[in-house]
Parts: C-alpha cells; sequence; structure tokens
C-alpha cells in the first residue's frame, strides 16, 4: 500500500490495483483514481513545470479546473494527447503518462533559468523585450518566442480514433449532478417530461461525494445518492457521466461533450472516443457548483501548496491524504473542515492559520479538541523548499496592514482557500448578466434572456442542505414554464458545512510587493505584480488587462484566477469590483477536442468531393486533377514522363490538329421553362434573347445590378417555352440564387420555373478540324453539316443510342460540339467516342489545355480575367450587351458615372518583347524607372507558353488598355523587369475560320 | 444556433437550413433607367444597418428555396416575425409591444 493512502477510505476500488507509468516509472494505484490521485497517493506532488518561468508545480485543484498539473497521454501510435488535466484522467492499466514543459527532466530543467530572469518576462514582456533591435526579430526573436511557446507538443500523427456528432431534444436539460442537480432532476422525474442530467465526472454526487459525513433526509450521503440516481435512472431521466457541457448558445442550444473511452484499459471496436451533443432543450437547469480560490502569496505555487477543498477531495473521495504534516491557510471556513478530515485521518495538521480576526467559535472549539494549534490574524509571507514546499512563513496582522515578525513552520503540504466563485460560465454564454453581492464578495447570476434558471452553489447558496432546496424549489419555475405544476420537496441535512469568508487581495506581508511572486494565473505565470504593473503602465479595462498579462488566457480559461486577478486590478485601479466588470467567459468551458469539434468532417468528409461520371475514366487515364468549387477535374492527361507543360503542349497541338475530348460535365445547367421563359432570361442576361429562335444558341453575360459581370455561360432555347441555361463551373449555385431572388421577389408575376440540372447531364464536348467527322455516325436526327447544323445551333437528337441535346458550340475556336446526354450514360458515350476517335488521334485533354485554347481566342474566365469590378465594356464586349433593350439586371449599373469614367482597366493582350512568361497576378506599370512605390495600372489574369502561336501570350487588366494598342508596359519582378506590347485579345484565327464545317 | 419560422413551410427550423439576404423592403425600381444616379446609388448600396430591430430577408436555401422577410434583433438575434416576401412590412412598435 502506498505511503499516502488510506485503505477501505473513499470511492475507490482497494481489491483492483493499476499499474500506469508517469515520465517512464510505473506507478501502483487503485481503480476510480486519476492520475494526481495516484500520484499523491505515492507522495508524489511535482507533476510539471509552469509555461513561463519553468518552476516546479504539482495539482492544486483536484477536478477540471486544475491549471498545473497538465500531463501527456499516450495509448499506442496516434493516440498521444497533450495538456491532459492529471485531475481528471482516470488511470488503467498500461497508461502512460508523461510530464510537460521540462528539458531534460521534471526535476532538473534547464528552462527553469527563465525564473531567474524573472524581471525580464514581467507584464507585457512581449511588447517590450523584442522591440529592439528590429532586425532581431526575424532571426532571433521570433524563433526563440516559438520555441518556447505553446504548452506540451503537439501529436504528430494522424488521430486512429473517430468522433462522433448527435443532436438531441428534450424538455429539460440539468447540467451539474451536484446536489442541485439531482435534487432539480427528482422533480422533474416521473411528470412524463424528457429530462436529460449531465456531469464532467465519472460519477455523479459533485460535492456529496468529497463530503460523506452528511446525512440527507436522515439517510448517509452516499447512501441517499445510491438511491436517488437509482430512482432517477428508473423514471426514465437521461443520466450522462463523463459528459461535460461546453457551450450555451441561443435557443437553448447546448453543446455535450461526451468522453467515451478515454478511461478503458482496452478500447471498443464500435465506440467512438468521444461524441459531440447538441441538445436542443426547451428549459435548463445550470448547477456547475462553485470553484475555490487560491489565496495569492509569496510562493503559493510550490508543489504541495493546493486547494483546501481539493485536498479533502483527494482525502474523501479517493481516500488519499496530500500530506502527513499539512498547514492551512485561509480566509473562509470551508478549509477549517478539511484540517479536521485529514486531522482525524492520521494527520498532524501543524497549524490553521486564518487571516480574520474572527472566526466562528466552535470551528475554533473543534481545531482546540483536536490539537491543531490556531493563528488568526496572520498571514503567509513566503513558502520554502525546492519540489516540494517543506515549511512556510507565517507572520501576525495587525491593524489589517501592518505585519509582524514572520516565524517558519514546517509542513510538507499548505491547503489554502480564499473562498468560493459560483460557476457562471454557462450563465454568461446566454449573455445572462451578473451583479454584485458586496457580502459574499463575488458576481452572482441576475437575468438570462435564455429560458434557464440557475442554482445552488452557482448562485452563492452554500451547504448540501441549501443546494437541495433550492434545486428543487427553481426547477419549479422551469417545470411550470413547461406547463406542470410541482412542490418543491423538503429536504434537511444533518452535519452540513456551511460557512462563510472574507474576500483578500494578495496577503499581507512584509516584504517588497515588487520581489513577491504571488501567483494568480498559475499557468501563465502571472503574478499579482504583474496586474498592478499593467495598471501603473496605462490599463485601464480589464480587457486590457487581461491581454497585456495574459491572466486568465490560459487553457484553464481562468477558473482560478479570473476574481481574485480583478480584485487586485480594482485595487490598483481604486475602483469598486463592479465597476471593473469580469471579462468574458467562452466557450468551450474546458479545453476540448480538435476531433469533437471534427466529429465526422475528416479525411474524405472533410469535404464533398463532386465527380463526374466520367472521371473515373480520367483516373484509369493518369489524370492529374484540380479542385474547382467543389468539382475535382481532371487537369491533364500526362504521358510517361511528361510534364504538365508538355502534357499541356500535346494536348493543345492535338486538338487543333485533329480532336481533342473534353469533360464539360461540371458547367453548371439550370432549366428556365414556362410561359415567361424568354422574357425571364432577357431581364437577366445583357444579350436579347427575345428573338432567339428554338434551336439556336446564344453567349450570356450575367452582371450584377451595379453593372459589374457576375458570371457567362452558353444558352440554348430549347423549346420555345423552355431555356437550357450553362453557367460557370463554380457560379451555379450562385446564379441560381440570384434568378431565384429577381424570380421570387422583383417579378413575381412571370410564370417561370428553375431547376438545377448539374448533375442531371453528362456533357462531353469535342473540338478540332475533325470533330464533325468523328461524331457524324453516332447521331440520328440531324446532319453535321454548315447549313443544317451551322455554329451555335442546338438540337434534340439521338447520340449513339441516347436521347440527347446536342450542341454546336466552341470555347476553342475549333469546330465544337457538347453532347448533353443523361448523366448516367456520360461514360459509355465518352468510350465509343474514344474508341472511334483512335483512327483521328483522339486525345483526351484537361482544364489547363480548355485554358490555354481559349485564351489564344480571348474568351474570358470569369473570375479569372473579371474580379467583380470589370464591366462588358472593359472585356471588350460591348457586342454582348443588348443596346435595345428597355431594361436587364446591371443596365442601369453600366451607366454609373464611375463606370463610364475614362481610363478604367481594360482586358488587352501582352506579348512579352524577350518572349518570356509572366506570372498570373504580376502587377504592371507605365514607367519602369519612376521612384518606390510605383504607380500600378493593372496586372496579369492569364498567361500561357503551351499553346499554339510557338509564343506566349498573356491577357491583362490594364488602364486605359484599349486605346494604348501597340504600347509597351512593364513587369516589374524581384529579379528583372519585363517589357509587354499592348496587343488585342485575339491571339488565334482572329477571323474565326476554323469554326466552319 | 438560432431557429427561424419558415413562413411558407410553417415550420421552425435550425439556422442551417436558411440564408441571409440582406435587408428587407428595398424594392428594385420599376425603369430602372428613369433613376438618376444617386437614386440608384442609394438602391444599389446604401443600407441601415441597424442596431436593434432589423427588417431583413432570409431564404429558405436547403428546405424549400423560397424568400420571406423578418424582423430580427440585431443585438439580442431574436425574431420578432417571419412573413412572405410582398406582404406588407408589419408595425415596429405592435411587434415589440407584442413581444414583451
Amino acid at each position: 500500500m502506498s505511503k499516502y493512502r488510506l485503505r477501505g477510505r473513499g470511492r475507490v476500488d482497494s481489491s483492483k490495483p493499476v499499474v500506469f507509468t508517469f515520465d517512464g516509472k510505473p506507478y501502483t494505484g487503485l481503480k476510480g483514481d486519476t492520475v494526481a490521485s495516484a500520484l499523491l497517493a505515492h507522495g508524489v506532488h511535482l507533476m510539471g513545470r509552469s509555461f513561463k518561468y519553468h518552476r516546479p508545480r504539482g495539482a492544486i485543484a483536484a477536478g477540471s479546473e486544475e491549471p498545473n498539473a497538465l500531463i501527456g497521454t499516450r495509448r499506442g501510435p496516434g493516440r498521444f494527447e497533450p495538456n491532459t488535466r492529471a485531475t481528471v484522467q482516470e488511470i488503467w492499466e498500461g497508461l502512460e503518462t508523461t510530464s510537460q514543459n521540462k528539458f531534460p527532466s521534471l526535476k532538473w530543467d534547464v528552462g527553469a533559468v527563465n525564473d531567474a530572469a524573472y524581471m525580464m518576462f514581467s507584464a507585457g514582456f512581449y511588447y517590450k523585450t523584442f522591440m529592439w533591435p528590429r532586425s532581431f526579430w526575424d532571426k532571433v526573436y521570433e524563433p526563440f518566442i516559438r520555441a518556447a511557446a505553446g504548452l506540451g507538443v503537439s501529436p504528430t500523427e494522424e488521430d486512429p480514433d473517430t468522433y462522433a456528432s448527435r443532436y438531441s431534444y428534450c424538455d429539460l436539460l440539468i447540467v451539474g449532478a451536484g446536489p442541485a442537480g439531482i435534487a432539480a432532476a427528482r422533480e422533474a422525474a416521473g411528470k412524463g417530461l424528457s429530462v436529460i442530467l449531465v456531469d464532467e465526472n465519472p460519477e455523479m454526487g459533485g460535492t456529496l461525494l468529497s463530503e460523506p459525513q452528511s446525512k440527507i433526509n436522515g439517510k448517509a450521503a452516499w447512501n441517499w445518492l445510491e438511491d436517488e440516481l437509482a430512482a432517477l435512472q428508473a423514471a426514465g431521466v437521461k443520466l450522462m457521466t463523463r459528459t461535460t457541457a461546453i457551450g450555451y448558445y441561443h435557443e437553448n442550444l447546448i453543446a455535450l461533450v461526451e468522453k467515451l473511452t478515454d478511461h478503458l484499459p482496452t478500447l471498443p471496436e464500435d465506440t467512438p472516443r468521444e461524441r459531440m451533443w447538441r441538445v436542443r432543450a426547451k428549459q435548463v437547469v445550470l448547477a456547475q457548483g462553485a470553484l475555490e480560490k487560491p489565496m495569492v502569496f509569496h510562493g503559493n505555487d510550490r508543489p504541495g501548496v493546493m486547494l483546501a477543498g481539493s485536498a479533502q477531495t483527494f482525502l474523501n473521495r479517493y481516500g488519499v491524504k496530500v500530506g502527513n504534516t499539512p498547514a492551512v491557510v485561509t480566509s473562509h471556513d470551508s478549509a477549517w473542515y478539511a484540517a479536521f478530515d485529514l486531522q482525524d485521518a492520521g494527520a498532524f495538521v501543524q497549524a490553521i492559520i486564518d487571516t480574520r480576526a474572527q472566526v466562528r467559535q466552535d470551528l475554533q472549539d473543534e481545531a482546540r479538541a483536536r490539537g491543531i494549534p490556531v493563528k488568526l490574524s496572520h498571514t503567509v509571507t513566503a513558502t520554502g523548499g525546492r519540489l516540494r514546499v517543506n515549511n512556510v512563513r507565517v507572520n501576525p496582522v495587525s491593524g489589517g496592514t501592518n505585519v509582524g515578525a514572520g516565524q517558519w513552520i514546517k509542513c510538507d503540504a499548505l491547503l489554502m482557500s480564499g473562498g468560493w466563485t459560483p460557476s457562471l460560465h454557462l450563465f454568461s454564454h446566454t449573455k445572462g448578466s451578473l451583479t454584485w453581492d458586496d457580502d459574499l464578495t463575488t458576481f452572482l447570476p441576475k437575468d438570462t434572456p435564455e429560458d434557464c434558471v440557475i442554482t445552488g452553489a452557482s448562485r452563492g447558496l452554500w451547504g448540501v442542505e441549501a443546494a437541495l432546496r433550492d434545486g428543487a424549489a427553481r426547477v419549479g419555475e422551469a417545470l411550470a414554464k413547461l406547463g406542470i405544476g410541482s412542490s418543491a420537496s423538503e429536504y434537511s441535512v444533518e452535519d452540513d458545512r456551511t460557512g462563510s469568508g472574507v474576500m483578500m487581495r494578495e496577503l499581507p506581508t512584509d516584504r517588497s510587493p515588487g520581489k513577491a511572486k504571488a501567483f494568480v494565473d498559475f499557468q501563465n505565470d502571472v503574478t499579482a505584480k504583474d496586474l498592478r504593473l499593467a495598471v501603473r503602465e496605462g490599463m485601464r479595462s480589464i480587457e486590457h488587462v487581461k491581454r497585456y498579462t495574459t491572466n486568465g488566457m490560459a487553457t484553464d480559461q481562468g477558473k482560478m484566477s479570473n476574481i481574485n486577478g480583478l480584485n487586485i486590478a480594482a485595487d490598483a485601479l481604486g475602483k469598486k469590483q463592479p465597476q471593473v466588470g469580469l471579462t468574458t467567459f467562452r466557450p468551450p468551458y474546458t479545453p476540448t477536442t480538435f476531433g469533437a469539434f471534427a466529429g465526422y468532417h475528416r479525411g474524405e468528409h472533410f469535404e464533398v468531393v463532386r465527380k463526374t461520371q466520367i472521371d473515373a475514366w480520367a483516373e484509369e487515364h493518369g489524370a492529374v486533377y484540380e479542385p474547382v468549387g467543389q468539382w475535382r477535374r481532371a487537369r491533364y492527361f500526362p504521358k510517361a514522363g511528361e510534364t504538365m507543360d508538355q502534357a499541356v503542349t500535346r494536348e493543345c497541338a492535338a486538338t487543333r490538329a485533329s480532336v481533342g475530348i473534353f469533360d464539360a460535365s461540371t458547367l453548371g445547367k439550370i432549366e428556365v421553362v414556362g410561359p415567361d421563359a424568354a422574357e425571364f432570361i432577357n431581364r437577366m442576361y445583357t444579350n436579347p434573347f427575345l428573338k432567339l429562335a428554338p434551336g439556336k444558341c446564344r453567349y450570356g453575360l450575367l452582371l450584377g445590378d451595379d453593372g459589374f459581370i457576375r458570371d457567362d455561360g452558353v444558352i440554348a432555347r430549347v423549346e420555345e417555352d423552355r431555356f437550357h441555361v450553362t453557367t460557370t463551373t463554380g457560379g451555379a449555385a450562385r446564379v441560381l440564387n440570384m434568378m431565384e431572388d429577381y424570380l421570387q421577389t422583383e417579378w413575381p408575376d412571370l410564370n417561370v420555373w428553375l431547376t438545377s440540372t448539374t448533375e442531371q447531364w453528362s456533357t462531353v464536348a469535342l473540338n478540332g478540324p475533325n470533330a464533325a467527322k468523328l461524331l457524324a455516325p453516332f447521331v440520328e436526327g440531324i446532319e453535321l453539316t454548315e447549313e443544317a447544323f451551322p455554329h451555335m445551333s442546338c438540337v434534340n437528337c439521338t447520340v449513339a443510342g441516347y436521347p440527347a441535346r446536342l450542341w454546336r458550340v466552341s470555347f476553342t475556336g475549333e469546330i465544337g460540339f457538347e453532347v448533353n446526354v443523361p448523366a448516367p450514360y456520360g461514360r459509355d458515350l465518352w468510350e465509343k467516342l474514344w474508341e472511334a476517335g483512335q483512327q483521328y488521334d483522339i486525345t483526351p485533354y484537361g482544364t489547363e489545355t480548355m485554358h490555354v485554347l481559349r485564351a489564344e481566342k480571348g474568351y474570358i474566365i470569369v473570375g479569372q480575367d473579371t474580379d467583380g469590378t470589370v464591366t462588358p465594356a472593359d472585356a471588350g464586349m460591348d457586342w454582348a450587351v443588348g443596346k435595345k433593350k428597355a431594361d436587364f439586371v446591371g443596365m442601369r449599373g453600366l451607366a454609373r458615372p464611375d463606370l463610364v469614367a475614362p481610363n478604367r482597366k481594360q482586358l488587352v493582350g501582352l506579348l512579352t518583347e524577350d518572349n518570356s512568361w509572366l506570372e498570373e497576378g504580376a502587377q504592371i506599370v507605365f514607367d519602369p524607372k519612376q521612384p518606390i512605390p510605383m504607380k500600378m495600372v493593372g496586372h496579369v489574369t492569364s498567361s500561357y507558353n503551351q499553346g499554339t502561336t510557338g509564343r506566349p501570350i498573356a491577357l491583362a487588366l490594364v488602364e486605359g488598355g484599349h486605346s494604348k494598342m501597340g504600347e509597351t508596359v512593364y513587369i516589374p519582378m524581384p529579379d528583372r523587369t519585363i517589357a509587354a506590347k499592348i496587343t488585342g485579345t485575339v491571339f488565334f484565327d482572329p477571323e474565326n475560320s476554323r469554326l466552319k464545317i | 444556433m438560432i431557429q427561424i419560422h419558415c413562413p411558407y413551410c410553417g415550420e421552425t427550423l435550425p439556422e442551417l437550413e436558411f440564408a441571409y439576404a440582406g435587408e428587407a423592403h428595398i424594392e428594385r425600381p420599376l425603369s430602372p433607367s428613369e433613376q438618376s444616379d444617386e437614386q440608384w446609388a442609394e438602391f444599389l448600396f446604401l443600407r441601415e444597418n441597424v442596431k436593434g430591430p432589423h427588417f431583413e430577408r432570409w431564404r429558405h436555401l436547403h428546405g424549400c428555396g423560397r424568400f420571406f422577410n423578418a424582423v430580427r434583433n440585431t443585438i439580442t438575434d431574436r425574431f420578432y416575425i417571419t412573413y412572405k416576401a410582398g406582404e406588407p412590412r408589419p408595425d415596429l412598435a405592435t411587434l415589440l409591444e407584442e413581444d414583451k
């Protein structure tokens, strides 16, 4: 049996030893232990090093608020997690744990030199120390900060665990299964309601687990607890342990994270590690209890110095004495009970040091009866011991501030209590308002806009009986709103431990306060001195003090430090606490894994990958893909050994020489149907559409009402009242949304239906001089001649035996067809064309070749050659704007003064003088000799060197470009400046002679 | 996550199903060409940016697809009412009174 373990005491199972390791050394604990309780049972207090000063640290608390005892846990490859709180992690056979922030070892850490240099790391040191010289930032300061920053180490392997997410709906959700929460659940149970009771601990009971001495309605506390939980279970209340309510969101949506496997020695195959619940509750009861405040004095962070209530928890719940000769320092009655319990368990309490002059007589009597020395009106001014506290310096105080001579008292643990802070985290997430209570010197909850009540210690009630009665009474308000009457059950509790205390800032000291290392935020190493310094240096808002000092910004989110920090800052500012106010509480309540947030959305499920019916063929033929919106599109089809440039050059040449085949299925498609379909299209697009005959296609340009280009595509009038509209691949959803908006809200009188048909069609494009020859044998119903089926025609016919919408269109400048067949036939059609195309050396090409071929013809790509500030005139596409139309979306916008102003950026071609390739996005200047910063007059939008013109070509937006044909502009690059001549945008076959069959 | 009542579906559903669509009751003039530059600029660009009850549009994007109007408090995210597109602007004072 380990030295500090009390056999048979607590809720751990003495018959079930569990071996785990800490920094490689095996320790034996008991089933039910946390890492912290098991280590403390062996007298191990040193569990970690602090973040900034690398000071030795031990567990200060016993629960999820623990700021110091952060460890790494490991369970084989990929299952490493840093920054786990040793006070929360349950042990299991074989668990590997390691301490953090130390090198080479926990007991001898090189980083502790920071502690000696602590004057340098005072509040705001980030902003001061690293400012000068400027040149040191990149090479010295930033690498140093990055190496030193962060807690623990990030995992390097992929997490093999799964994380689940679920929705749930209930009538009543109760957060916290202490006495108040259980009493609330009891009132609600058996009334036909769906009730959920959650608690972050492995066991329900809250404070009852640490206070077994009380008797509730005549029953021993733990017996009462067992009976109540069984009754709740029987009544159908859903009891969820190891489940933390991490955030309270709008309209009673509460996020719960349920930990399912971290406590198990072997992982079940069918269980996720964690499950994120999104619970929409009609009513919520918050019963989160209260957190104990540390006291602020020099050396309050030494291992062995811990919260008195937590020491009581370790004793009563885990059967572990945190020391054999502890001392207690307090300003609240509750710590006296911790001293009594330890003394009764066989420890020798060295002294109870209370800062107050007056303490309840019954407490003093009980201390005397146990032989515990009591020192009222005393303060603690220092602690001693290297890796563990071994003495404490105690001084008498008179008149509140006169500190007398110090006396060292030996001890192996120092228990402190600065009183209790109601847990208002979730209540504050609701934007609930708080009110300052002068008697309790703490904030209490006031109003909340949500359907929620708060009860028990969370609203400043101390003692089991008060919590039980309040829980039973307050839940009545929630039940009433659900239309259910209730009369609060009566509770009476014997041996209840109520108490009161006073609020202290830093404890009075006889030493220079400037040299005191009196910690407020343990995890971020913020001292009382830092907070006062921040105020002296001009911080007035508590939010600024917080950020300047980093107080409350650690992973414990200020659970221990907020109120002490506020009290000290308020004192330094000379204001009352409510005038200073609290910093904002934000979710999550406790650190939460990324896995829980990600849930199923990882790997292939992170984002939908849309694939066409022809995608698998492309994959089999070695396509290299690129993402376009959510689609993955074949970018090019390299042959063995080919680079992208070589492949694209080959694909371009082959298409212009014979025939290329291209998967155009990703183009957005919208079916516009109805008696007013033509009128609608005519109003949406710049081009005239009323007179477009069925069987004809027309290029359409879509503007916003501001006059700027939004999208484009070919539109086919399939029938009198039916249009097949295509959009850009990335713009389909946006365009449909815009169309619906105008149709529903501006022109509801138009009789038109809009349907997205993007995924209903497979679209195979054939381009090249042999395209018609290849396709013709497959087509029934139309002859592919210039006369019967001229450029920009469409027809419903049969292709390869499939019903098809066949279009004659071209985005390459070659003879072109787009065959639309019902989506599932796409691959078969493609393969038939592929097979028959072998006689023409048919070449599959991807988006890159498509881009090059269209750029050679000066066809724009919306979003690449336009950026939301380009008009049709800017793009040289005035021809697409119907001049005689009464109105279309963007028509009035095009007449805005700025849009008709001279010298707008206009789309032009660029040919470099030295035949070099330009980078897309490169900035353009008129005069390369002007002083820096130069006036930038445009940028390169498209640039290719794989085309068929034998030289690199580029498109660019240039100020007044249309009137500067033949002039030279300059593109300054890091190593040189490139000169280029402004040209038209059509580089290939300007007469369009190749479009003719 | 807030919940929104779709006046077309008649259901109150999670915000995830909806998309915000800007300020409500801004009508596109029937004859834009007759608008002055100032009037057109106002139609295009000028919005209320209210702190408090705001008349705005939403679309039941992942549901019926309809655009509708709502009055939402931009401070608290509370929806006072949702109503169909084309219906008249409800009286704000009455809405706020009913909400008390």
